[in-house]
């Protein structure tokens, strides 16, 4: 753990005081060194790129590349904004979705996998392809699949008896709970991985011990298996939530915010106002709401972790 | 030296994914009614899954082999009537595919290449050198996790739109090269291997460079192989990116392309655009079977310990 990459740093008598400064800011000049190349990278086309964002959201900046401070103009025409309202609340309402069914279903997944049951390695490996399957080609299949008249997913729901099965893409109501299901599908097999893990870490003894006790599958599920895994379950719904703040790809693809707006979420409102619109000021006014939704909720997230773990 | 090949998951006395994790079954006899009903429930879970997971997959398949017409058959079939092959010669020539997955690979190759590359010499420095502010510099790496890439875009492009980089591909190499989770990825696989490696080494008069390329890129083979399959698979499904910055036809990905497929004619031809995009997922397919131990670790090396 010496400081220094002198082997004799440590013993060094005082008056060797300026050599050791000396290989002191040699060996911070080669960690630098070592940082540099990517630093350089991500300094400058992420850290500055958010430093400007707040800048930028003060001002009317157009294509033209000129730029006025408006003070808090653009924040008070997103308040009044519809679009934004509705964009906003559709990222929250797809949230709201999308979180909790992919942890119930790889969740699910995951303890089933981690049985032995014919097939498992199979399956651990057979789950995680869509996560590596372009949003393209899911977005394409799927739009078709869930097409109303031509797709397999209403054949199948009027075989088994239901006679108007929903329109899906096509319907203001059902667009979202159809990217929500894709979206699920997609992310599962990933989310599946790291509860796989955590379960590997759960002490069999404790698991046999509740059985010697006469616990069942579903009170060692609950007594057992679901307090070992919280550090496991935090860190999933700290990065699905995040990630289900940022929803895009896939909605651009298969929806394109539409019908009407009813599948219109926060990141596509920027792309619009930034790059269809050209206003990027008022495009980065609406990208800081996105940037405070998702720090406020992960720092609540760890602060409500950590007072629950103290 | 052996002992710290061992890959992470092992070493933190995980059992292997890819292992049964319990003892082997009990005795028929043994298992109590509740574990019966306990396992049907469970193949009937599994089977539900596998319908589920492989559906998506078989249709894109089997669609890609019909004619035009048959795609939008009414009562839905499932296999093809006729299996039209020459979907999978007409595309090249219906399309710029060959253009298309030319960019999408040169992409992938030198992002990949960057990516790794800098990722684990950023890596060292962070993990086994120590100096002022370095776990300052490491929590801003980290923090941008939780920044949406979507917040940011729009100054980003303003920026490598004035560096004259925007609508060439150099865009998106830069773009994607210079990601906090490669570096994070290599410092957590970097933390596991003992300190006491590079301290001899620096005893034996190895530079801190010689250590990084002698010792440590050695040891993460693992780590450095799910790195590279993550970024390569990454960057040739990435959609956004080349969206936003290329706008030239000759310089659009796979992705781009047969999203303009499907855009542009108005009366697609859905058969041949499904044998594109099954062309599309074959080789991240083939890429994923050979190397899907690597994909699972990585993920769960860089996932558990954040």
């Amino acid at each position: 753990m010496a400081i220094t990459a002198a082997p004799d740093a440590p013993v060094a008598p005082p008056r060797k005081r300026p050599q050791r400064a000396r290989a002191r800011r040699r060996n911070t000049l080669i960690a630098w060194s070592f940082i540099l190349p990517n630093f350089i990278g991500f300094g400058s086309l992420t850290l500055v790129p958010i430093i400007v964002l707040f800048y930028m959201s003060f001002t009317n900046w157009n294509v033209f590349g000129k730029a006025d401070w408006v003070g808090l103009a653009n924040f008070e025409r997103l308040l009044g904004d519809g679009s934004f309202q509705i964009a906003f609340g559709n990222t929250l309402y797809y949230s709201a979705l999308h979180i909790p069914l992919t942890i119930l279903v790889s969740l699910t997944l995951a303890l089933l996998l981690n049985n032995k049951l014919r097939g498992v390695a199979f399956f651990r490996t057979a789950a995680f392809f869509p996560y590596i399957t372009s949003i393209v080609a899911i977005a394409v299949v799927w739009n078709l699949m869930f097409s109303p008249d031509y797709g397999p997913i209403n054949e199948i729901l009027r075989f088994v008896g239901f006679a108007e099965p929903p329109g899906w893409l096509t319907s203001a109501d059902w667009a979202m709970p159809a990217v929500v299901i894709v979206s699920t599908w997609r992310d599962m097999g990933y989310y599946m991985i790291l509860f796989l893990a955590g379960l590997q870490t759960v002490p069999r003894e404790l698991h046999e011990a509740a059985r010697v006790d006469g616990a069942g599958v579903i009170q060692r599920f609950f007594n057992v298996t679901l307090p070992c895994l919280r550090p496991t379950m935090f860190f999933v719904t700290v990065i699905l939530t995040i990630n289900s703040f940022k929803i895009f790809d896939l909605i651009l693809v298969m929806t394109e915010g539409g019908p009407g707006q009813s599948t219109l979420v926060l990141s596509q409102f920027i792309y619009r106002k930034g790059f269809e619109e050209s206003q990027f000021g008022y495009a980065s006014a609406a990208s800081v709401a996105l940037f405070f939704l998702c720090i406020t909720v992960t720092v609540a997230q760890f602060l409500w972790n950590k007072r629950r773990s103290a | 030296m052996t002992e710290v090949m061992v890959p992470p998951a092992k070493k933190r006395g995980l059992r292997p994914l890819t292992e049964p994790a319990q003892d082997a079954p009990r005795r028929r006899d043994e298992r109590t009614p509740g574990e019966k009903a306990a396992r049907v429930l469970g193949y009937t879970l599994l089977m539900l899954f596998a319908i589920g997971l492989l559906a998506p997959f078989a249709w894109m398949v089997l669609s890609s082999l019909k004619s035009a017409n048959e795609v939008f058959s009414v009562p839905v079939t499932w296999l093809p009537e006729v299996f039209i092959w020459s979907n999978y010669v007409e595309i090249w020539s219906e399309s710029n595919m060959l253009v298309w997955i030319r960019n999408t690979l040169f992409l992938a190759v030198v992002v990949t290449f960057l990516q790794v590359l800098t990722g684990s010499f950023a890596a060292y420095g962070f993990s086994k050198m120590k100096f002022r502010g370095r776990d300052m510099l490491f929590l801003l790496y980290v923090g941008t996790i939780a920044v949406p890439w979507q917040s940011y875009m729009i100054p980003q492009f303003i920026l490598l739109s004035n560096l004259k980089v925007s609508n060439t591909l150099w865009a998106i190499v830069f773009l994607q090269t210079f990601s906090a989770f490669g570096v994070f990825l290599m410092k957590q696989f970097y933390e596991t291997i003992p300190e006491d490696l590079s301290e001899a080494a620096r005893l034996d008069g190895l530079s801190e460079y010689a250590i990084w390329r002698r010792i440590m890129l050695p040891l993460s083979v693992p780590a450095l192989a799910s790195l590279t399959l993550l970024t390569f698979v990454n960057t040739w499904n990435d959609y956004l990116g080349p969206l936003i910055y290329l706008r030239d036809p000759d310089l659009w990905t796979i992705q781009l392309g047969l999203k303009s497929f499907v855009s542009n004619l108005y009366d697609t031809d859905y058969a041949l655009l499904f044998a594109g995009l099954t062309i599309s997922v074959i080789p991240i397919a083939i890429i994923f079977m050979l190397g899907q131990r690597f994909f699972v670790e990585g993920i769960a090396t860089s996932g558990l310990k954040g």
